[in-house]
């Protein structure tokens, strides 16, 4: 499982960081999500994996082994909901951008040959 | 707290002087007064503690976990300069009321006026050191804002920022200077620094204290060679001359000189610093003023003078030489104030300040010509004034400097009172001769009220100059005492002292002043000179702009040779970074013992070869089909919420999802406004192997990335976890926070000021998109109707949605998702509601809100929607905010701490026992921020298509009509 996990957070990472070197906004965009995918991801393996014993206590007297860590939960699930927001500056100002400039390169303007 | 009220009064008066309309001259210069006048029975109520010598005190903790404690104190010093600041103030803002015109807006005015003087008091009334720098930076910041006050002029533009450079660069030299300081003593309390004067003398640190400390000081009392900031400050209006650059604010410098005196002084270095730089000061302001043509230029460089006059005596540093310095700030201010706003009107009665034009005023302005004869004789040292007074004690110090041999010190002080006899001259002499002709305006005497300021500090000048012992001696008194303790001299401020050697020194001044004014007059045309004889190559302006003017080329050149406008090369090395510097930092990896691992899944290996997958192929049709790339990358969302969900983390499984629904829909609505992608016939123009090699570079950077995170991953996985925080989560959760789902109890109770962070950032996030959209311009090839939507085969494309929704094409999908609504606000609530005690909350059930009203837009279309439908996420994100706020702030009304929650256990009728947390209530305000924050976007990003549509091929729609959307919205 841990094998699996972290190779599939390194492809998805690489895949975010090929597209966020390419020259088009949407590929930068696309890039951005993805990246963001793999850091979530990362952030919440640093509680390590635990399968079946999400961080919900039935009674106040508990082992704290016995749960997941709600620490990378909270931080991460903050993050995907601040992900969201950039996501849709980075999307208005893209379009934004295009509007003024006549360009979907990320520097606004075709690049000279 | 009398003393809290001192310094908060003007700063109060500023904010209510702010608010008021344009055109309340009275009524603003009435609360300036009241403000004054206030601060001066505050300070006449602590004169009886003050007077017996005690230091008052009052401190606020500030950071006390780093020493740092808000400290007002005063003691003699302080208050002597308290009432000077408040004082001359009162003076000034009366004098303003008929200074200032109709036209100018005087809110601003005064508005900045009462910061100052708040900012000013703070700085004489500071027990802290660090404390004083920060007000110090405060009285730079409102001198730049009050010499900038007629901002359409350019001298005053240029003014403002040579005085705001200059000061604020040695307000964080100062800075510097009070860190080392406080670093020697170990304490910043200004009584503990004041102590410790042996232990600060014998430091190695000692130099760099007093140069930083000196740098400060120097450039706020416009010091040579930092002098030239002064004159250009002169655009400012003249109650701000006469209150900051003559009479307070330019004595911050040598106050705080004087503060220090008993830490720092004492030492060679001191002398020659301090006194080094007030010798070339008092020289060259005094002979650079006998030479200008503009009334406050002139009075400018006379203030540069005698602020070097004072630093001298401050530079000799002997007791009965800081008494004289003392002495002469206060006279100084009296008479130079006066003199300030006696040019003041002869501006605003004849409409110049060109000492070539002005002549003969005396005949049109008697009174006011005798005041400012009177106030120039006091600025020249003539006897029966103050001003007399202190500059004899300040020729009986030069007499001890280097003792019976050297002299040079004696020989600078008479050429220094020379050359202010002969620019006093120079400024009373538009008092006479023939009346001048063709002035810009017919002058006449002030307003009485205008004039009574004036009269007022004349007034002061004589009985000082007169009686001194009875008048000023007792105010002298407290400062010197409070500076000096037990070194305070005896002294004697008699007019007579019988005939000695300083006495001589002034008649040689006055004589020679005279004489040096006639030859000037007769033989080298002072009245029409162009320039500075000898020293005019000496320039601070211009090497100042000079300075200016190759730092803003050396930053250009460094950004052009170092720096790039491209994002492409900026993101690679981030990238690189990102690569190269974390094992650089990183040291050897500890030991670690094995942790038991997750066993092998393969379902779960399964899932994440479509997840895997689903980002290369997303990467890879990112530049061909938009469409499928962002279907594919929401694949790669789809397995990330089931991997959580696998991973025991419902809750973030569920945002995950939701999140994904709405990203998806925001990406569909914004890929129309991007154009196609350039596909060249020809081919590119640049060589294969250079695209190669690009791409080769990329990918080798793409792999390592994706190496490295998966190598990190799986290294840390493979350790055991540390000790966190979280076991405390997991154990408080029920019994503290009231709820079983940590995971929401950590967001809404535990960490919830990040969380009302959290939101405030999303509303803002929801505003700035709002923002730019309403100034969105599409690109004229995409604002028509897309050729889909034309295309007249198709029945769908002479129906707008909401037939489309009703009789066409999505009747069927219409029935059911119509029905659908309330079953989803429903799961909405349910979700909410049990977000406390199982996977849901505030964020979740505002996601799924939004995505059922979504599901409508997207169903029948905008218009269709929004005529049933009234939406309003301005005000969703308003109440959200509020409501969190609100809910936070009500712990403070049981006298908790901000945002301290309490749970209620409520037993209902028929429901039962009821747990009411407050987390609740601010949970409700998440939901309602996420709500809000969700729908203000798409919708905004959606209504874009409505614009484009009303003007077909148009570029650019009115702003009317997007300001009245916006307004629907």
């Amino acid at each position: 499982m841990e094998l699996v996990l972290a190779i599939s957070v390194g492809v998805v990472f690489g895949a975010g960081v090929w597209l966020i070197l390419r020259p088009r906004t949407f590929q930068l965009i696309t890039g951005l999500l993805l990246m963001s995918y793999a850091v979530n991801l990362f952030i919440f393996a640093m509680g390590r994996l635990w399968v079946d014993k999400p961080p919900i206590t039935p009674t106040p007297a508990i082992d704290p082994a016995q749960f997941a860590d709600p620490l990378p939960q909270g931080l991460v699930l903050t993050a995907i909901v601040i992900g969201f927001a950039t996501t849709a500056l980075y999307l208005v100002i893209m379009i934004g951008a295009r509007g003024l400039s006549g360009s979907d390169h990320v520097d606004g303007e075709e690049p000279r040959e | 707290m009398l003393l809290a009220s001192l310094v908060l009064l003007p700063f109060l008066g500023s904010v209510l002087a702010a608010l008021m309309p344009q055109d309340a001259r009275n009524r603003e210069s009435w609360l300036a007064i009241g403000v004054a006048v206030g601060g001066l029975a505050i300070a006449a109520a602590l004169f009886p503690q003050v007077a017996a010598g005690e230091v008052v005190r009052a401190e606020f903790a500030w950071l006390p976990a780093k020493g740092l404690d808000f400290v007002l104190r005063v003691d003699g010093l302080a208050w002597v300069f308290t009432v000077l600041v408040l004082a001359i103030g009162l003076l000034v803002v009366l004098y303003a009321r008929y200074y200032m015109s109709p036209e100018d807006p005087v809110p601003r005015f005064f508005a900045f006026l009462l910061a100052f003087m708040g900012s000013m008091l703070g700085v004489v009334l500071s027990g802290n050191l660090v404390q004083l720098v920060v007000f110090w930076e405060l009285t730079s910041l409102t001198s730049f804002l009050l010499i900038g006050y007629w901002h359409h002029r350019a001298d005053a533009r240029r003014g403002a920022r040579m005085a705001f450079t200059v000061t604020a660069t040695g307000g964080l030299c100062l800075m510097a200077g009070v860190l080392v300081l406080g670093h020697i003593v170990g304490s910043y309390d200004l009584d503990v620094v004041l102590a410790a004067g042996d232990l600060i003398r014998g430091h190695e640190l000692y130099l760099p204290a007093l140069v930083l400390i000196a740098l400060g000081a120097l450039t706020k009392s416009a010091q040579f060679p930092f002098h030239f900031w002064l004159p250009h400050a002169m655009a400012a209006p003249t109650p701000v001359s006469s209150y900051l650059h003559s009479a307070t604010m330019v004595k911050a410098g040598v106050f705080l000189l004087v503060r220090l005196w008993p830490a720092l002084a004492g030492t060679p270095e001191w002398t020659w610093i301090i006194g080094g730089a007030g010798v070339c000061t008092l020289l060259i302001g005094a002979f650079v003023a006998i030479f200008q043509h503009d009334l406050k230029g002139l009075l400018a460089y006379s203030t540069i003078s005698h602020l070097g006059l004072i630093t001298v005596l401050i530079g000799i540093g002997t007791p009965l030489a800081i008494v004289a310095a003392i002495f002469h700030i206060l006279n100084h201010a009296t008479f130079k104030a006066s003199l300030f706003m006696a040019a003041g009107i002869i501006d605003h009665e004849t409409g110049t300040r060109d000492l070539r034009v002005l002549r003969g005023l005396r005949h049109k302005l008697p009174i006011t010509a005798t005041l400012a004869i009177v106030a120039s004789a006091a600025m020249a040292g003539v006897p029966l004034l103050n001003g007399f007074l202190s500059k004899e004690m300040f020729f009986a110090e030069t007499l001890q400097v280097g003792g019976d041999l050297n002299w040079w010190m004696s020989y600078a002080a008479v050429a220094m009172g020379m050359f202010s006899v002969a620019y006093s001259l120079r400024f009373i002499s538009v008092f006479f001769g023939a009346p001048a002709q063709g002035l810009p305006r017919d002058p006449h005497e002030p307003p009485r009220w205008m004039r009574f300021p004036v009269e007022l500090l004349v007034l002061a000048c004589l009985v000082v100059g007169v009686a001194p012992g009875v008048s000023i001696e007792p105010l002298l008194h407290l400062a010197v005492v409070a500076t000096l303790g037990e070194a305070a001299p005896v002294y004697d401020l008699a007019v007579w002292h019988g005939l000695n050697l300083p006495l001589l020194m002034s008649v040689c001044a006055l004589v020679g002043g005279v004489a040096l004014y006639v030859v000037l007059r007769r033989h080298f045309d002072l009245a029409q000179r162009e320039r500075v004889p000898l020293i005019h190559r000496l320039n601070g302006a211009q090497a100042y702009e000079t300075t200016m003017l190759q730092l803003t080329r050396g930053a250009e050149w460094l950004l052009r040779r170092v720096g790039t406008r491209r994002l492409q090369p900026q993101l690679m090395l981030m990238m690189v970074a990102l690569l190269l510097v974390p094992p650089l930092l990183a040291g050897v990896p500890p030991a670690w013992t094995a942790i038991p691992l997750q066993g092998f899944d393969p379902l779960f290996a399964g899932m994440w070869l479509i997840g895997a997958g689903c980002a290369l192929a997303g990467a890879w049709m990112a530049k061909y089909h938009r469409l499928a790339a962002l279907a594919l990358v929401g694949g790669t969302g789809i397995v990330t919420a089931a991997t959580f969900l696998w991973l025991s983390a419902p809750d973030l499984a569920l945002t995950q999802l939701m999140v994904e629904t709405v990203t998806t829909v925001l990406i569909l609505l914004g890929l129309r406004w991007l154009p196609p992608r350039i596909e060249s016939i020809t081919g590119s123009t640049q060589p294969a192997w250079r695209v190669w090699t690009r791409r080769g570079r990329d990918l080798a950077l793409a792999v390592g990335g994706g190496l490295a995170l998966a190598a990190l991953t799986y290294a840390v996985l493979v350790h055991p976890a540390s000790d966190t925080i979280a076991d405390f989560f997991l154990l408080n959760a029920l019994s503290g926070g009231g709820g079983s789902n940590v995971v929401n109890v950590l967001l809404v109770d535990f960490r919830n000021f990040d969380t009302l962070g959290e939101i405030t950032v999303l509303a803002i996030v929801a505003l700035t998109v709002y923002a730019l959209l309403r100034r969105f311009r599409p690109a004229p090839e995409s604002a028509g109707i897309p050729p889909q939507q034309r295309f007249e085969g198709d029945p769908a494309s002479r129906q707008n949605p909401a037939e489309q929704a009703d009789r066409g094409y999505l009747l069927v999908p219409g029935i059911y998702l119509r029905l659908l609504l309330p079953f989803m606000g429903v799961i909405a609530v349910y979700f909410f509601m049990r977000g406390h005690n199982l996977p849901g909350g505030g964020f979740v059930a505002g996601l799924i809100f939004a995505v059922a009203i979504l599901v409508q837009y997207m169903l029948a279309g905008t218009v269709w929607v929004e005529s049933h439908l009234s939406l309003r996420p301005h005000r969703w994100l308003g109440f959200g905010l509020l409501l969190a706020c609100v809910t936070g702030l009500g712990a403070w009304w049981f006298e908790h701490p901000f945002l301290t929650t309490h749970t209620a256990h409520v037993h209902w009728p028929l429901v039962g026992e009821l747990h009411l947390p407050s987390a609740f209530v601010f949970d409700l305000g998440v939901f309602a921020v996420v709500v809000g924050t969700t729908m203000l976007m798409l919708v905004a990003l959606a209504h874009q298509s409505l614009r484009a549509h009303r003007h077909p091929g148009e570029d650019a729609p009115a702003d009317g009509q997007g300001g009245a959307e916006g307004r629907r919205l």
